[in-house]
């Protein structure tokens, strides 16, 4: 019995198969992902955002059960919400990656998330962490993360240099999301991407067709004319 | 019931262990009554998973005449992907103790924050009186067979090494079910079946290792290590640990060599 093939998408648990990265620069980071959710074979949401917000300069991305990751991300910017308002001071990334170690560490063995932590403090400026399955921690200048990363491993470590520019990054975040995206079936539609430096956080869209938008105008027939006129 | 030898069985004594069935040590304290979600197998309630994910390989420690060495690779491992490469698994726990942790990371790094905390206490009593690293391997035994008595192991296997008060080094191997072994060489993993046999060896009858000695042991045992294990790299950090200091250098690389390849041919 192909499990494929079921058609029991209604049992299966919604998951991220999905592409998520984040890369550091000077002065900030680059997140990308991309827009697929999938429930076994069935999308269930084709034009999803990964890219999570924790605070105005942290953000995260999530991978693994949808359930999970947006149940843990909501507790960790409530939790930082009330922290920087104790305190009157921004939220550190490393504080927001602690939380969430936290919580995958503690709760390991029911839950399935892998996530990346990125953000723009004033401390130690531009940080990406990565926690995975498990729950350890770890800061990372270049990370990738879910189902489509395993496609990309080589094509990161040949381009990927440390302290290259923003534009730079982002253009290698395109890529490497796109390059998962071709290859994983749990990954795909749009790449979505998030700059985060001082100044605040830009989102940008990246379609992988000429314009994004639907290139066939009107009713086309797939009957042609001369039939028609033959058969009148 | 863990054996289906006698479903009748009489505990051995009053509240004796039973033939087959589970015996709670800890007398009076019952396992912890996990609530329903943890105990239940999918989809909709989970199971109770004591696998480790994200893994570190071998850690290696050697005594010598002026203190011990540790060395273990520099990467972690998930399942069989390279994930993280430029990760230290020797710490420097305060001047007299090294630890080397080996097993899951994640656990790891939790036994390490416990074991920073205690270091704080330690200094917050500001009497200079520092854990001695026997002191560190008991109280890990204690850990670590709580936890497995438990049924809830912390997926460890760690090499506490370090100098005790008179300048005598120390040595010691504590593994996840909480079992110590000390001696002049203890590793774990793979570490164990290469390693500890080539340094027994190379050990002089009835005199320590010296400095270069021991050098050249890890120096070797990475190299042979990075040869045969798959979830090893070729960097590693080596501790270092004196009656004059405690530290931990690199990251090293292994001196490979393949030029032999070539004089292989066909099969």
């Amino acid at each position: 019995m192909d499990p494929d093939f079921d058609f029991d998408f209604t049992q299966k648990p919604v998951s991220t198969g999905t592409t998520i990265m984040a890369v550091e620069f000077d002065g900030g980071v680059v997140i990308g992902a991309d827009s697929r959710t999938s429930s076994g074979a069935y999308v269930t949401n084709r034009v999803t955002d990964k890219l999570t917000r924790i605070t105005d300069k942290i953000y995260c991305c999530r991978s693994g059960s949808a359930a999970d990751t947006q149940g843990i991300a909501d507790i960790v910017a409530y939790s930082l919400n009330y922290h920087e308002n104790r305190t009157d001071k921004e939220a550190l990334v490393l504080e927001a990656a602690s939380e969430f170690r936290n919580f995958c560490y503690n709760y390991r063995d029911s839950l399935l998330a892998g996530i990346i932590v990125a953000g723009w403090d004033e401390q130690n400026g531009g940080q990406v962490y990565s926690v995975p399955l498990g729950g350890m921690m770890t800061r990372d200048p270049c990370t990738i993360g879910g189902s489509g990363s395993s496609f990309i491993y080589g094509y990161v470590k040949e381009h990927h240099k440390p302290n290259m520019e923003q534009e730079d990054c982002v253009e290698f975040v395109k890529k490497a999301v796109q390059h998962a995206i071709y290859r994983d079936g749990s990954s795909g539609g749009v790449v979505r991407i998030g700059i985060i430096n001082k100044d605040g956080f830009e989102r940008r869209l990246f379609y992988n067709t000429e314009s994004g938008a639907s290139q066939i105008s009107g009713n086309q027939s797939f009957i042609l004319e001369q039939v028609m006129d033959a058969a009148n | 019931m863990l054996n289906n030898y006698n479903g009748m069985a009489q505990p051995l004594w009053q509240n004796g262990p039973a033939p087959g069935e589970f015996y709670n040590f800890t007398g009076g304290q019952t396992v912890q009554k996990l609530p329903r979600e943890l105990t239940t197998a999918g989809p909709y309630g989970t199971k109770r998973s004591t696998a480790a994910i994200t893994t570190g390989s071998s850690v290696l420690g050697i005594r010598y005449d002026g203190g011990v060495m540790l060395a273990a690779d520099t990467l972690v491992s998930y399942g069989s992907l390279a994930r993280y490469q430029n990760i230290d698994r020797v710490f420097k726990i305060n001047k007299n103790i090294l630890l080397g942790g080996s097993g899951d990371f994640a656990d790891i790094q939790s036994i390490m924050r416990n074991i920073d905390q205690k270091m704080i206490e330690d200094q917050c009593y500001d009497d200079n009186i520092e854990m001695k690293p026997k002191s560190l391997a008991s109280w890990m035994t204690r850990v670590l067979y709580n936890r497995r008595s438990r049924m809830n192991p912390l997926y460890i296997d760690v090499v506490v090494g370090g100098v005790e008060q008179n300048g005598t080094p120390y040595l010691a191997n504590v593994d996840l079910r909480g079992r110590a072994y000390e001696d002049f060489v203890v590793a774990t993993g793979f570490a164990r079946h290469l390693a500890v046999p080539l340094v027994r060896e190379n050990k002089p009858k009835d005199k320590e290792f010296t400095a270069e000695e021991a050098s050249q042991l890890i120096r070797k045992c990475m190299e042979v290590l990075y040869y045969r294990d798959t979830r090893n790299s070729s960097t590693y950090t080596v501790g270092v640990c004196t009656p004059n200091g405690c530290g931990v250098e690199g990251p090293y690389q292994v001196n490979e060599n393949w030029t032999f390849a070539a004089t292989i041919k066909g099969y």
